[in-house]
């Protein structure tokens, strides 16, 4: 069959799926951090697709990705920051047992 | 005197009193404890003032056109489009009537109370109570709306309670003024029930639109009987006839003065003013008169007989008392106005002066039983002579006052209804027998106590000897049918051919007949002997059991209806209610409340994951809910 | 054809390397299969025309970030706890189970308009010109400058030892 915009949409869909599921059910700071990354890469391929098949002439989609990228990277840095300095303190990165903020 | 007297002044006749109890109670008793005869003079002062107000006031009227005063009233509750209430007087010979006897005999009990409670330590509580009550009883016969008198009906209630529980640290004393309060609130709801019925039916509670509209007949007749019902119902429970007759009994543990006061000539008479006031709707409505009628009737032959058997003194002046309230309500029921007020009139004096003689009789042998009296006569003669006036007033012997007012309700009885009259007939033998009953073994024979009996001091004696010449003369009034004619109000059966014509009828020389049976037997049974008291109590045993347990009412409405049924059961089964179902439910509310806090709590985790979890599925709700509306 | 034989292979590498990352009890491997993962990422980029992003994705998404990942990974000896479950694994797998059922029944469901042109090759003189040129992106481009610039500050000041 032919490709078409439905394919890289599934695709999309599928991905970020996996990411969410991943960001939403795991014990581990740096995997979570890993499944926001898939869920990041899923959205630049949607985006990236709408550009190509709806108005390849403008090519937004892939600038979006551009920035996508540039702020995916700021946050991973930042986040990956974050995680050493907890595992300082703490000596454990399980987001279970960071909880200072429940009732 | 000619000059008509100042509104300002009407005014002033029930608000004297009332500056005196403010005086005794906020400046007197807390700064000038030591000086008791001061509250004493000024009560005295203040309704020798209302008294002097009060003379004026019936001259006036006199002269007036109508026998009526227009007092201008001041707006007191309005409110636009459906409540439209004032506080005014109405004046007219009924209120003037009411006044001379109020203010008359509670200066003449004020007057007997310096002697009387002398040394007492409740002097000032005494003397301010006893101006609240004129000042309520004042305001009472002079209101001109039936809230305005509701108010006062509660406020002479309230103060015949704290005065009957004077000696409030006596056990007997605290549970009669219960019972009184308790029992005369029965029938007040059946008035202020009548009120309200009155007031959705008319939209106003104006005494003389309220006669207007009955007269019309605007009001419908079966409202009409309820209400009526109703305020008789209130006029029941004050003038304590059957049923609501339990209170007045016990409520001689007062101090006798009181007794005399209140429950003799004017608390207990409001309810018969109350029914003349209200008579218009009464005239309407025949049911609700010939109620008025049967239970007056009935009352006074049924307190008589228990009147018969009584030892206490007091007791039996307190049956007495009942009896001749049920006459005035006889009066008023086949009669009219001006034969009941009549009789209330006459009866005020005189009962208030046996009242204030049993008291003396009190001060000098320390008790009320007559059987530990007798012999009286040579050491108190002051004491003996008004009470015989008054005892031969009661007894209705021609020419003294009682003899006026009995035969013209007997004669309209007579007219009217011959069941009632035949009551009222055998009630007349009754009460001139227990009367001297009394008056034999207490002054008749030889002294019988332990005492050293004297006579009583003159600020106890004058007082009675003012009574006394009242007692007397307050009867020919209306030998010339003058009192009925001022009163109006329904028609006078009696008779205007004066003080001697009277005896050309057949009737009163019946009831004088009877009058002078009762007082001989009582003659041969206490005094000369000639029968002995004992032997015909044993024959007629079972009445005598009956008539001295009270025809066990006492016993009923205590223990059977009150204990029994109600606390018991009634109460008991509210109660588990209210702890169980309304408790249950407000604890329930609380304890949901909680509960749901618990749970929800749980949501602030501290665990981002969780609220993440969360944000998907309120995303996915709204995209469901999107998708499935098309 | 050959585009569709590509895509399918690029697309279920994609898939299954997404799940050993969310899976896998080991860290370390998990962050390999994200490697992977973006690779194939790039590949699908490739093949919608995106020769430029797909340069860029393995430059930073690979070269960079990848990187610090297994760099964090190193630091926190997360490779000795595994990567563990936490409770809430099964109403996370039906509710991201529903939303992707909804999301692949919306996207088979609407009527995508589609146009016919033909896709820019190659991208980076246009996007270049999107970016920097007339009535572009530039202002995105500068704030991006401040945000890394902000990035850095943040993390070395989180980093630094007392």
């Amino acid at each position: 069959m032919t490709l078409g915009l439905e394919h890289f949409l599934v695709l999309s869909s599928v991905l970020f799926a996996i990411g969410l599921y991943g960001a939403l059910s795991k014990r581990s700071a740096v995997v979570i951090l890993m499944s926001i990354e898939i869920m990041l890469g899923a959205v630049s391929i949607a985006m990236v697709a709408f550009s190509r098949y709806v108005v390849p002439a403008l090519l937004i989609g892939q600038v979006f990705t551009i920035f996508i990228i540039v702020v995916a990277a700021a946050e991973a840095t930042v986040g990956l920051a974050i995680i050493i300095a907890i595992y300082r303190r703490r000596e454990t990165i399980d987001i279970t047992k960071i909880d200072l903020m429940k009732w | 005197m000619e000059t008509t007297i100042p509104n300002g002044l009407v005014w002033l006749i029930f608000l004297l009193p009332l500056i005196s109890f403010v005086l005794i109670t906020l400046f007197i008793k807390p700064f000038l404890n030591s000086r008791p005869k001061l509250s004493g003079y000024i009560t005295i002062g203040t309704i020798t003032g209302s008294l002097i107000l009060s003379l004026w006031l019936l001259a006036s009227l006199l002269n007036a056109p109508s026998h009526e005063l227009i007092i201008p009233d001041f707006n007191w509750l309005i409110i636009e489009g459906s409540i439209n209430i004032h506080f005014g007087l109405t004046i007219d010979m009924l209120t003037a009537i009411m006044l001379i006897v109020v203010t008359v005999v509670s200066l003449m009990v004020q007057i007997y109370s310096q002697g009387y409670m002398h040394g007492d330590p409740g002097y000032h509580r005494y003397y301010a109570y006893m101006s609240l009550f004129t000042t309520a009883m004042l305001g009472l016969v002079m209101a001109n709306n039936l809230l305005i008198m509701y108010i006062f009906w509660e406020l002479v209630g309230l103060c015949s309670y704290l005065l009957i529980g004077f000696w409030f640290h006596r056990p007997a004393a605290a549970k009669a003024a219960k019972k009184a309060f308790i029992v005369t609130r029965i029938g007040d709801f059946g008035f202020l029930a009548a009120i309200l019925l009155l007031f959705f039916n008319t939209g106003t509670l104006d005494v003389a639109q309220l006669h207007s509209y009955a007269v019309t007949g605007a009001i419908g007749s079966a409202v009409l009987t309820w209400a009526a019902v109703g305020i008789f119902a209130g006029a029941v429970g004050k003038s304590a006839q059957f049923p609501l007759h339990v209170w007045l009994p016990d409520a001689m543990e007062g101090p006798t003065p009181v007794s005399a006061l209140i429950h003799a000539a004017t608390m207990v008479a409001a309810g018969v003013f109350l029914v003349a006031r209200m008579f218009p709707l009464f005239e309407h409505s025949p049911e609700a008169l010939s109620t008025v009628a049967y239970i007056g009737g009935f009352t006074a032959i049924f307190a008589a007989t228990m009147g018969l058997v009584m030892t206490d003194i007091k007791r039996v002046l307190a049956y007495s008392t009942i009896s001749q309230l049920g006459y005035m309500m006889l009066g008023l029921g086949v009669g009219g106005v001006a034969i009941g007020i009549f009789h209330l009139f006459n009866h005020a004096f005189f009962k208030a002066l046996l009242f204030l003689g049993a008291g003396s009789v009190n001060h000098a042998t320390r008790t009320f039983d007559i059987r530990l009296m007798g012999g009286l006569r040579k050491v108190m003669p002051w004491t003996y002579a008004t009470f015989l006036i008054a005892s031969l007033s009661i007894a209705g012997i021609w020419p003294l006052a009682g003899f006026w007012s009995k035969d013209e309700i007997l004669a309209s009885a007579l007219s009217e209804n011959t069941l009632l009259f035949v009551l009222a007939m055998i009630t007349v033998f009754m009460t001139a027998f227990y009367m001297f009953r009394v008056v034999f073994m207490t002054f008749g024979g030889e002294y019988r106590g332990s005492e050293k009996p004297h006579e009583s001091p003159p600020v106890m004696v004058v007082p009675m000897v003012v009574l006394a010449v009242l007692a007397v003369v307050s009867g020919w009034f209306n030998a010339t049918g003058g009192f009925s004619h001022l009163l109006g109000h329904g028609e006078s059966h009696g008779f205007t051919e004066g003080f001697f014509g009277i005896l050309s009828h057949p009737l009163p020389w019946i009831s004088l007949a009877m009058a002078g049976s009762g007082i001989l037997l009582a003659y041969a049974m206490y005094s000369a002997k000639w029968l002995s008291a004992k032997r015909i109590s044993w024959f007629f045993r079972s009445l005598y059991v009956l008539f001295s347990k009270k025809y066990w009412t006492d016993e009923l409405y205590e223990d059977v209806i009150g204990q029994r049924l109600l606390s018991d059961n009634l109460f008991a089964g509210m109660k588990l209610l209210d702890s169980n179902v309304i408790d249950g439910a407000v604890d329930g509310v609380a304890k949901t409340v909680v509960v749901t806090g618990k749970t929800v709590r749980k949501m602030q985790s501290g665990q981002l994951q969780l609220y993440g979890l969360f944000i998907i599925l309120g995303v996915l709700a709204i995209v469901i809910s999107l998708l499935l509306s098309g | 054809m050959g585009l569709e034989i590509a895509f399918w292979i690029l697309a279920i590498t994609a898939v299954v390397a997404a799940l050993a990352v969310v899976s896998l009890r080991n860290i370390f491997r998990a962050a390999l299969c994200l490697i992977l993962c973006f690779l194939s990422i790039a590949g699908i980029f490739v093949i919608l025309s995106a020769d430029f992003l797909a340069a860029v994705q393995v430059l930073i998404n690979v070269g960079a970030i990848a990187i610090l990942i297994i760099l964090a990974i190193m630091l926190t000896r997360e490779v000795e706890r595994g990567s563990l479950p936490n409770k809430m694994q099964f109403p996370v797998l039906a509710s991201v189970a529903l939303f992707l059922g909804i999301a692949v029944f919306a996207v088979i469901r609407t009527p995508w308009q589609v146009s016919d042109l033909s896709p820019i090759e190659p991208t980076t003189t246009e996007l270049a010109n999107k970016l920097f040129g007339e009535g572009g992106f530039i202002l995105p481009v500068e704030i991006a400058a401040v945000l890394l610039l902000a990035t850095i500050i943040g993390a070395i000041v989180l980093m630094r030892e007392r």
